[in-house]
């Protein structure tokens, strides 16, 4: 390749917009590990948890939650039509897991102290505990999934073939792990019943975590792939632009599905809080925009979307589930956590928090178009036809 | 309604019943949502 070729390529917008967050956040995350929380965060005793859990954290573990699903449906399941979605399903999986405990660096006080549950006092009646353990062990578990793509590259055969021997039991492993941690988020929210709004807090928190992310889960597989198609349509070969199809209306069919069921149990919650009297304020407003806006709509979108055989209408709604997620746990972690605080004294983020927080995901963007660009994750590797 | 809640057990009386009325409406909702989701693939097949 020429030196201008080379230019051309590395100078792309999208390179060079990466460079310039990455490089502003360099100094942002000095500052944090030198200076500590104090310098780069608007973190008190009353708010202790700022979007670096609430957005990079909550939200980062239920939108990778497509790994979990997409190997299920696929290998335990038996839907081989989606096989070509389990790979990139586990590399979004497994990057937004890495890129969790990468933030929760940042987050905790002494992060030098994030094995201790392991090694040095466990805490096992803390759901923390149980929450550390489980993203531990299913990065571990996400990480052997994502392997094989990784010694295909490499090409080494022989460690292959004995990792893709496990892959039911991984399998098996990464969906127990999941249905206890995504649970698991929900239920830390347990300990604050007077801090978060009643029309959020529930007894059921665990089960709107743990169904909430089925959805988001699969609306991220449908999201990404939307997203390879545009960006990488050239890495991905014949086999991956058809299995694409059968993916969106198939992915889309079961969030309608399984949005229909979410939008259920928060109404039951609703109604066994006795909190119809709330809907009626501001936050009850707030909380109807959620659920109908968020919850309700994209489920008539996925349904209308595969009735009509309509794509476009299905990666919408794809799109909206996700950002409705998005709003789920950050209402939940911060627009109606303290609710009853006057505003002096309510967090909001300092323009450093959310520097890191694009830092964090850029540097997953980046590490997921290396990997994408270099990996047969959108293409079948030509020593291994057939086999994935 | 909720002005007669004196007890946890009036409470829970209410709020279950409620919600079973809401689980039985669901399951008939829910029907006529499959029906919406998979009719026409049946009438293709």
């Amino acid at each position: 390749m020429s030196d201008q070729a080379v230019k051309k390529s590395l100078f792309t917008p999208f390179n060079i917009i990466a460079a310039l967050i990455i490089l502003g956040g360099i100094p942002i995350a000095i500052m944090r590990f030198t200076q500590g929380l104090g310098a780069v965060t608007n973190l008190d005793h009353t708010n202790p948890w700022g979007i670096w859990i609430g957005f990079d954290l909550l939200t980062g573990v239920a939108l990778a939650a497509g790994g979990y699903v997409t190997a299920a449906a696929v290998e335990l399941f038996g839907m081989k039509k989606f096989h070509a979605a389990v790979r990139p399903a586990i590399l979004t999986g497994f990057l937004g897991y890495s890129l969790v405990v990468f933030a929760l660096l940042f987050d905790v006080g002494r992060p030098w102290r994030l094995p201790y549950p392991f090694m040095v006092n466990q805490g096992v009646t803390s759901i923390m505990f149980e929450v550390g353990a489980c993203v531990g062990l299913y990065l571990t578990v996400l990480f052997l999934e994502f392997s094989p793509a990784a010694l295909e590259w490499l090409g080494l055969k022989k460690i292959r073939k004995v990792v893709v021997r496990l892959t039911i039991l991984l399998t098996v492993f990464g969906v127990v792990l999941s249905t206890l941690h995504q649970s698991s988020l929900g239920a830390m929210y347990l300990i604050v019943p007077s801090k978060l709004h009643p029309l959020w807090y529930s007894s059921y928190l665990p089960v709107f975590f743990f169904v909430s992310s089925i959805a988001a889960g699969l609306s991220m597989v449908i999201f990404e792939s939307t997203m390879s198609h545009r960006n990488f349509h050239d890495k991905m070969d014949a086999h991956h632009i058809e299995a694409s199809r059968h993916v969106t209306f198939g992915f889309g069919r079961a969030a309608a599905l399984v949005l229909a069921g979410y939008f259920a149990v928060k109404v039951f919650g609703l109604a066994l809080g006795n909190h119809w009297d709330l809907l009626f304020t501001g936050y009850g407003f707030w909380y109807q925009l959620e659920l109908i806006g968020f919850v309700a709509f994209p489920c008539f979108l996925y349904a209308l979307g595969v009735r009509d055989k309509n794509a476009k209408i299905i990666k919408f709604a794809a799109f909206w589930t996700v950002l409705g997620i998005v709003l789920n746990r950050l209402n939940i972690s911060f627009f109606c956590f303290n609710y009853h605080l006057p505003a002096s004294e309510r967090y909001t983020p300092h323009w450093m928090e959310i520097g890191i927080s694009l830092f964090v995901i850029t540097i997953g963007l980046v590490v997921y178009k290396f990997i994408v660009t270099k990996m047969p994750i959108l293409h079948q590797h030509p020593d291994y036809p057939e086999e994935h | 309604m909720s002005d007669m809640i004196y007890t946890l057990q009036d409470f829970m009386t209410h709020t279950k019943g409620v919600v079973y009325i809401l689980a039985v409406s669901y399951l008939i909702g829910f029907t006529a949502f499959w029906c919406f989701l998979f009719r026409r693939d049946k009438k293709e097949d």
